[in-house]
């Protein structure tokens, strides 16, 4: 062992650890990604149900609680492994599976009156984060089916339980013919 | 009447990876032959125990991986690997640093990446370097062909070429050397023929395309052609190049090896031209006497960034 | 008359057409039950103005179109059976069932038309009602893609008589044996879609349909109509393909043809137009290719709409023993869709049905992984890395899947027909495009989502907010009040 060869061998290198390792640090709090356009590109993968099942009021503010670090990326059933997958690659974390504490992913659903029960009380209206429910007081409530989000947000208010979930009917889509020519 | 249904389309060339896998290990058998005339039976005898190594490393592989090894090692893939090796390393190896060579080509060079399809190195050259790098001396070490299969060993004409124009010497001195002969190295311009005529037969079969066979010959040729014409007395001409060391066997059967090639035929010129190129400057200036198996090695690194220049125009797009 | 070699990639097949060619095509009697698929191809239902009862005859028309549908019209006389649920080429779809009283009467109101006497829009109008659509398989309203190809101003009128795939030779035996209903057809379009000019593209392996269609246009002595010989080179008579190689024109990815100022028609759509204008017919039957060698005798028949497939191949000598067959295809051996069961009726886009054994149709070997030879990019026709393409479809990558064209892969089959590998790779391309459109489907739905939900916010953060402004105003209102009149 030559230590006079080794000590200042040693010294260098550790000398460059520090330098670069302060650097980088700098560096990484200079060049904070921007938290606004974090935000956007969280939400775009959200699936818009604006259920709450995530424990926030509605899609954004959970994506600007997961931009902030406050919530987990496992928190969103409607949008099942591929939107808890999506948002792991996405900020750089380890993928986890959707925590069934949160909710249970389920096939797409549209929620469905009733409009024989209905008593036309438009408690169901207000509750509808996207108002896909046309009606008013005293007149049959109907959902739209193209715009609901199957958030079931509706199904508490209805005093008669008139309303149900039923698979969302998809895009119709029969099987493509095969290449035709002219 | 019911039928059964399938999809479309419903009918196929009938192409296999077996059969090409197969055509290519035909194609090599001039290459054997003209081994065993110029050096014995020796390359024979390191053929077969590449192959059975191969063989051997797949299934156990293949076992590890959890896969069938049924189809997988019929295919003849991990075959051609081991045949490309043993006919690349001097037939006076030792066969047991052949058959580390080999498991570390089918074992590292192949499996470690997921096996047929998957690996961006050529295996049979990352057997190939790893062995030239961690045992120099076997493996420069070169009979000088003849008759007498006992004969002493010697450099190749490359490495007197290389040591020769080092030392001061110019070509025609070192020309003048018993490791030339007409063409390029002595022996060696016999395997390199014997290479051309199984990458001819491949040509002809369409099991391989021209643009990498054409265009590794071209990379290596036109820039030795400029540089002996500069500097006749200090760089060998083309045809020496083209005639010695592993360049007609890298050309027609080592750089065509479809998985760790380019995807476009673009990309393929511009691998193939560029194995040629880095061949010819280690060869010139490198610390090792053939350089095909760096070059391709190094090209195979820069495939994932031709392939993303080289995406073909498609219909109907500007 | 030009040979222009104008294709990448593609494959020279063998092409198994002599046997139905060798005799004229055989016209079919009337079916005794016609299905008629409320959709005859183009993957959207007409609708059908008849019920179970309705009484109908030859020429009446059922079903009135919509979209990419065309009117459907009764190919026999006799009663309304039935409007429900049968299988067809294209997978379950609501039928009209007629049953045939045997009688084959007309409709009265048939008649011929006077199609020089019309305008291009008084003539497109005439032709809807014909119940025409595109013959060579995508069935596509014939007067709505003439109506597009007007209002944009094309130039040219593409004739396809390249039939490049192997086994159909429909298209083959209609121009050699009536040429002149294809130029009377073409004359007809050309007055429709206001072109200045037609080409009717042919491969070189058809030289008596050739010789007949240059008598015909000789007899015709109309200078706007040419014909164009093309190598027989599969798949060049795919519609992009065909109109970059006749008139050096690419279609832009996404945009139709009269972009580029081209319409196509199939030859066989010519000729219906013809039948239609100078008989009032509309489209009720068309030329089958019945062929393959899980057939006795193969030949080409002419067919009314609605016929199972198992009647024609009756009509053919049934099914042979040894070998027995192994598929139904309808259509070619490359892009046919291989059917279920043989009750499926003829649609007016269905030009063949092949009756493959084994023999025609060679299992394909076990699939190996991708070795990465690019002999599928040598051979895709639009210029595509099907391997790239493989890989991002597995990783399910769109990102992938958009830059290497999969919404440009015409699903011609070659790429499959190659790999040493046996890989499925149309297959996959078909899924992924498929899993494409659900997930841009899901896409547009959670952005108007998203839009609403941020309407319905903005909407009560205004009504608490004028609530607010209402209370305080109030209570400004009760204070000075209060202080005034204290």
């Amino acid at each position: 062992m030559n230590f006079a060869t080794l000590l200042p061998a040693l010294g260098v290198a550790a000398a460059l650890a520090v330098v670069i390792g302060a650097a980088l640090g700098w560096l990484a709090a200079r060049l904070r990604p921007d938290p606004d356009s974090l935000v956007e590109r969280i939400d775009a993968l959200l699936p818009q149900t604006q259920c709450g099942q995530c424990r926030y009021p509605g899609c954004r503010p959970y994506a600007v609680a997961i931009a902030r670090g406050e919530a987990g990326t496992d928190r969103c059933p409607p949008g099942g492994e591929d939107t808890a997958r999506a948002l792991a690659t996405l900020l750089g974390r380890e993928p986890r599976p959707v925590d069934p504490h949160y909710g249970e992913t389920r096939p797409p659903q549209v929620a469905v009156i009733d409009e024989a029960r209905c008593i036309g009380c438009a408690l169901c209206l207000p509750a509808c984060p996207v108002d896909a429910i046309v009606g008013a007081p005293r007149f049959a409530h109907t959902v739209i089916e193209a715009q609901c989000t199957g958030c079931e947000l509706c199904l508490a208010p209805c005093p008669i339980d008139c309303i149900a979930l039923q698979p969302s009917p998809g895009t119709t889509s029969r099987p493509r013919a095969s290449l035709a020519t002219a | 009447m019911e039928f059964p249904t399938s999809a479309s389309p419903h009918v196929v060339a009938g192409y296999t990876v077996p059969r090409v896998m197969f055509q290519v290990l035909l194609a090599l058998a001039p290459v054997l032959a003209v081994q065993v005339y110029l050096y014995g039976p020796g390359p024979l005898w390191l053929v077969a125990v590449a192959c059975v190594t191969a063989l051997a490393c797949e299934a156990l592989a293949l076992a590890l991986r959890r896969r069938a090894s049924q189809a997988a090692l019929r295919d003849g893939s991990v075959l051609v690997t081991a045949a490309l090796l043993a006919l690349a390393v001097p037939p006076l190896l030792p066969w047991w640093l052949l058959a580390f060579g080999t498991a570390f080509a089918v074992l590292i060079g192949k499996h470690a990446y997921g096996g047929l399809g998957q690996n961006p190195f050529n295996p049979a050259m990352v057997g190939y370097a790893v062995l030239l790098v961690s045992f120099p001396l076997e493996m420069t070490r070169w009979p000088l062909p003849g008759p007498e299969w006992d004969a002493l060993t010697g450099a190749t004409a490359l490495d007197a070429l290389r040591t020769g124009l080092r030392q001061g010497y110019t070509m025609q001195e070192v020309r003048a050397g018993a490791e030339f002969g007409r063409l390029g190295a002595a022996g060696s311009e016999w395997v390199n023929l014997a290479a051309l005529a199984g990458g001819a037969y491949l040509l002809g079969r369409r099991i391989i395309r021209w643009q990498i066979p054409v265009a590794m010959l071209a990379g290596l040729a036109v820039p030795a052609a400029l540089a002996h014409g500069l500097d006749p007395g200090g760089h060998a001409g083309a045809t020496f190049h083209l005639a010695s060391g592993a360049t007609m066997l890298g050309a027609f059967f080592i750089a065509t090896d479809p998985v760790s090639a380019a995807t476009s035929d673009r990309g393929r010129l511009l691998y193939g031209a560029g194995i040629g190129l880095v061949t010819w400057i280690i060869r010139s200036w490198g610390g090792y006497p053939d350089g095909v198996a760096f070059a391709v090695l190094l090209m195979n690194l820069a495939v994932p960034l031709l392939d993303r220049v080289t995406v073909p125009r498609i219909h109907g797009h500007p | 008359m030009s040979a222009r070699p104008l294709l990448r990639g593609g494959l020279r097949l063998e092409s198994h057409k002599t046997r139905p060619l060798q005799q004229s095509v055989q016209p079919m009697p009337a079916p005794s039950t016609a299905v008629l698929a409320l959709d005859q191809g183009s993957g959207e239902e007409a609708q059908a103005v008849v019920t179970a009862g309705t009484r109908v005859r030859v020429g009446t028309r059922v079903a009135v179109g919509c979209g990419a549908a065309t009117d459907l019209h009764s190919p026999v006389s006799g009663e309304v059976r039935a409007v429900e649920p049968r299988p067809t080429a294209s997978g379950p779809g609501t039928c009209i069932v007629v049953a045939s009283d045997g009688r084959d009467e007309r409709d009265p109101d048939l008649e011929p038309l006077d199609w020089s006497a019309l305008d291009g829009a008084a003539l497109l109008e005439r032709l809807a009602g014909g119940g025409l659509a595109g013959f060579g398989g995508a069935a596509f309203p014939t007067a709505g893609k003439l109506a597009l190809a007007r209002a944009a101003g094309v130039e040219l009128l593409l004739l396809n008589g390249a039939e490049c795939e192997p086994w159909i030779c429909c298209d083959d035996a209609l121009l050699r044996e009536r040429a002149s209903d294809v130029v009377l057809g073409t004359q007809v379009m050309l007055a429709a879609c206001g072109a200045a000019r037609a080409t009717i593209a042919l491969e070189d392996d058809k030289p008596e349909a050739r010789a007949a269609l240059e008598a015909a246009l000789a007899d015709a002595g109309d200078s706007r109509l040419e014909i164009v010989v093309l190598p027989a080179v599969f798949p060049l008579g795919a519609e992009g393909l065909l109109i970059a190689a006749v008139s050096g024109r690419e279609v832009p990815s996404g945009a139709l043809p009269p972009e580029v100022g081209v319409v196509c028609q199939n030859v066989g759509t010519a000729a219906a137009v013809a039948r239609f204008v100078s008989e009032g017919v509309p489209a009720l039957s068309r030329i089958v290719t019945v062929t393959g060698s899980g057939v006795r005798r193969p030949a080409n028949l002419e067919a009314r709409i609605g016929t199972p497939v198992a009647e024609l191949v009756a009509a053919c000598g049934g099914y042979g023993d040894t070998p027995p067959a192994a598929r139904l295809i309808a259509g070619g051996s490359l892009t046919g869709r291989a059917l279920a069961s043989d009750t499926v009726p003829v649609t007016k886009g269905l030009n063949c049905v092949l009756v493959a054994t084994a023999a025609d149709l060679p299992a394909r070997a076990a699939q190996m992984p991708c070795i990465r030879c690019g002999d599928c990019a040598a051979v895709c026709p639009v210029g595509l890395l099907p391997q790239q393409l493989h890989r991002a479809a597995h990783a399910d990558d769109p990102a992938g899947l958009a830059r290497f064209g999969l919404a440009d892969c015409i699903e011609c089959g070659c790429c499959d027909y190659v790999c040493p590998s046996a890989i499925p790779l149309t297959a996959g391309f078909r899924a992924a495009r498929d899993r494409q459109q659900l997930h841009e489907a899901e896409r547009r739905r959670a952005a108007e989502a998203k839009t609403r939900y941020e309407r319905h916010r903005r909407r009560l953060d205004e009504q608490v907010d004028a609530e607010r402004r209402a209370f305080e105003e109030a209570r400004r209102r009760a204070r000075g009040d209060g202080a005034g009149g204290n």
